[in-house]
């Protein structure tokens, strides 16, 4: 079976946020960059699926040249190869010019099952995995905390509120991870030497067939006018006394305050 | 046309579909365009006269047995044929689980720009602007659309209910012509009766400092009383205390409750994360040098095991 995940580069989850000058992106000096955790559970299930059924992984980012840090780190947990849309006409995309140049990869890959994690963090879309099977003419389980493949077709559950659903799809099929649908391993350091002598292919826009203005910030359909620090939140009254005071206090703030009782 | 993805299950309108209404109704007026709500799937009939009570100017209704189960491209590509049919150029989405799955199948669709998980919404120049958070919630990113159909999934809680009885036409819509690639084949809700995190005005959340799973049914207690929901960090997840649903935060839920109680929780920024955006934070910790101080509209200091008791007998005198 062709196994293809996409993952995402993204800033630490730790990062302190500053604003760039254009008062539209963050400072990225100094801001260590890691594989998206969604990305790495994604990357986790096509590898347990690999060693269940056999075949091939592929895994693919879309991003500036430091991206193939990520494809590294997957190919370390065990992906056989990359592919790395890199071209400075990807640039400055949304989601869905994302997902315009991730179905290209998709259509050019023809793999059977398809992985993406439920969001970047970061820019928190949770849009492209729907997108790109929806381009691809694939049916897609969003949000899968349980896969099982059976023949052509896959079966999994997803979080819904309150609750799970079981949804069945054909393949070919996007599977979007979400936590709780494994416990992604860490590279060890003989995967980390294999990477480094793995495949790293390289596609412009014009390997993908695509044209400069269906991708990047001329492909999409939302830009970001400004991005600012939220305001900071005062903290309010802080209290240590007796429990049963402070109790009182939590129920006349519900009432009074939030008005909530 | 704005029109409003007004999610129900069995007949059962969605809390945050009635704010998706309310912020069509308005958004209606500031556009001045007609504003419709799309009720889909089994059950959907019954759903209309709640949907009513919001102010829409049409209500579709489509039926079939196509779409008797969710399946999320189906649902995207019936969405998308009543936005061409009626021309609409703005379409709304609550963001829930299933707003969130079936919204980007019909952005592809309909070529759309979409903005997930809004806090804001507003009008420049007769486009929409939408106010997103970002790197969970310690930016805002103000987000304009460049393409003619404009599309946002709203953030349950943030936009407020407004009843505003009108008299829609109600037009059944055919869903012959729909055949889902994928469908759900069961549904398995386990906590039938319980508050829902993300629709749930006030939430109690549990952290390391419960000590245990035993411990837990201290501030379900609370959290029954309150008429909230119960959730928690992820160090009580990953210790097995409760199940990860209930997880608030980057790798978690993220929610906007009116009230938000952290217990025994430190305040990591992966946490605050998730809940951020609350109206009003309380949290109770031993440690005064707790982060989640900083953050918190009323900050208690002392040990939970003597606070929440002492809560809840407080809160059982209201009853
Ligand atoms: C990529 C990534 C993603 C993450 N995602 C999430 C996420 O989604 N959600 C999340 O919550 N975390 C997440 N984390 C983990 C996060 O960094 C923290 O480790 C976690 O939130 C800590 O949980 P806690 O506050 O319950 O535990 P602790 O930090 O151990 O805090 C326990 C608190 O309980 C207090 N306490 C102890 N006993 C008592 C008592 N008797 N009475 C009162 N107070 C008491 C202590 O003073 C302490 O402040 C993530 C981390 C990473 C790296
Ligand atoms: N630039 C990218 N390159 C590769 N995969 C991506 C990219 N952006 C998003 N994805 C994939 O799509 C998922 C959802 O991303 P998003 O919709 O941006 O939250 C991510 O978890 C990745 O699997």
């Amino acid at each position: 079976m062709n196994f293809l995940v996409f993952v995402k580069q993204v800033p630490d989850t730790e990062t302190k946020i500053q604003i760039a000058g254009d008062g539209k992106s963050i400072v990225e000096d100094g801001v260590n960059f890691i594989v998206s955790p969604y990305d790495e559970i994604a990357i986790e299930e096509a590898l347990l699926r690999k060693e269940a059924l056999g075949g091939e992984i592929t895994v693919a980012t879309m991003g500036p040249n430091r991206g193939e840090a990520a494809l590294r780190t997957a190919l370390a947990m065990g992906c056989d190869k990359a592919v790395h849309l890199e071209d400075g006409a990807f640039e400055g995309a949304d989601s869905f010019a994302t997902a315009k140049a991730l179905a290209a990869v998709v259509k050019k890959l023809n793999p059977d099952l398809v992985f993406f994690g439920k969001q970047g963090v970061g820019t928190d879309n949770t849009q492209v995995g729907q997108m790109v099977a929806e381009m691809a003419g694939f049916g897609h389980i969003g949000m899968c905390v349980k896969l099982e493949v059976d023949g052509d077709k896959i079966k999994g559950e997803r979080e819904i509120e309150g609750g799970r659903e079981t949804v069945e799809v054909s393949l070919p099929a996007v599977v979007v991870a979400q936590k709780g649908l494994n416990e992604p391993r860490y590279p060890a350091l003989r995967g980390i030497m294999q990477a480094k002598r793995k495949p790293i292919e390289k596609l412009t826009v014009a390997d993908l067939g695509l044209s400069a203005d269906e991708v990047g910030a001329a492909g999409s359909r939302t830009e970001f006018a400004s991005l600012e620090l939220p305001p900071a939140r005062e903290a309010g009254k802080k209290l240590e006394v007796e429990p049963e005071v402070a109790a009182k206090e939590i129920v006349a703030f519900l009432k009074n305050e939030a008005k909530a009782l | 046309m704005i029109l409003v993805f007004a999610e129900q299950r069995d007949g059962v309108l969605k809390k945050a579909s009635k704010e998706a209404v309310s912020e069509g109704k308005r958004l209606s007026s500031k556009l001045s365009v007609p504003v419709a709500a799309l009720l889909m799937g089994k059950g959907a009939d019954q759903a209309v006269d709640e949907v009513k009570k919001f102010g829409p100017d049409k209500v579709f209704v489509m039926e079939g047995a196509s779409l008797d189960q969710y399946s999320a491209d189906g649902f995207a590509e019936a969405t998308a044929n009543v936005a061409k049919e009626q021309g609409a150029t703005v379409i709304l989405f609550p963001a829930t689980t299933m707003g969130v799955d079936v919204s980007p199948r019909v952005a592809a669709r309909v070529e759309a720009g979409l903005v997930s998980d809004i806090t804001g919404l507003d009008v420049a120049d007769g486009k929409l602007v939408a106010i997103k958070p970002v790197y969970s919630g310690k930016a805002l990113a103000t987000v304009k659309f460049k393409s003619d159909i404009q599309m946002v999934t709203l953030r349950s809680n943030v936009f407020p209910l407004e009843e505003n009885s009108s008299a829609p036409e109600v037009t059944k819509v055919d869903a012959a012509g729909i055949s889902p690639k994928g469908m759900v084949v069961s549904t398995e809700l386990k906590e039938g009766g319980k508050v829902e995190l993300g629709e749930a005005a006030i939430i109690v959340s549990g952290g390391r400092g419960l000590k245990g799973p035993e411990n837990f049914p201290l501030i379900e207690e609370v959290a029954r009383l309150l008429g909230g929901a119960v959730g928690a960090s992820r160090a009580a997840v990953d210790a097995g205390w409760i199940e990860h649903s209930h997880q608030v935060g980057q790798t978690g839920k993220v929610v906007s409750p009116v009230v938000y109680i952290a217990c025994g929780i430190s305040g990591a920024i992966q946490h605050i994360a998730g809940m951020g955006s609350s109206k009003f934070i309380i949290a109770i910790n031993k440690d005064e040098d707790a982060p989640i101080f900083n953050i918190a509209s009323l900050g208690i200091v002392g040990d939970l095991f003597k606070i929440i008791p002492a809560l809840t007998e407080e809160l059982k005198k209201l009853a």
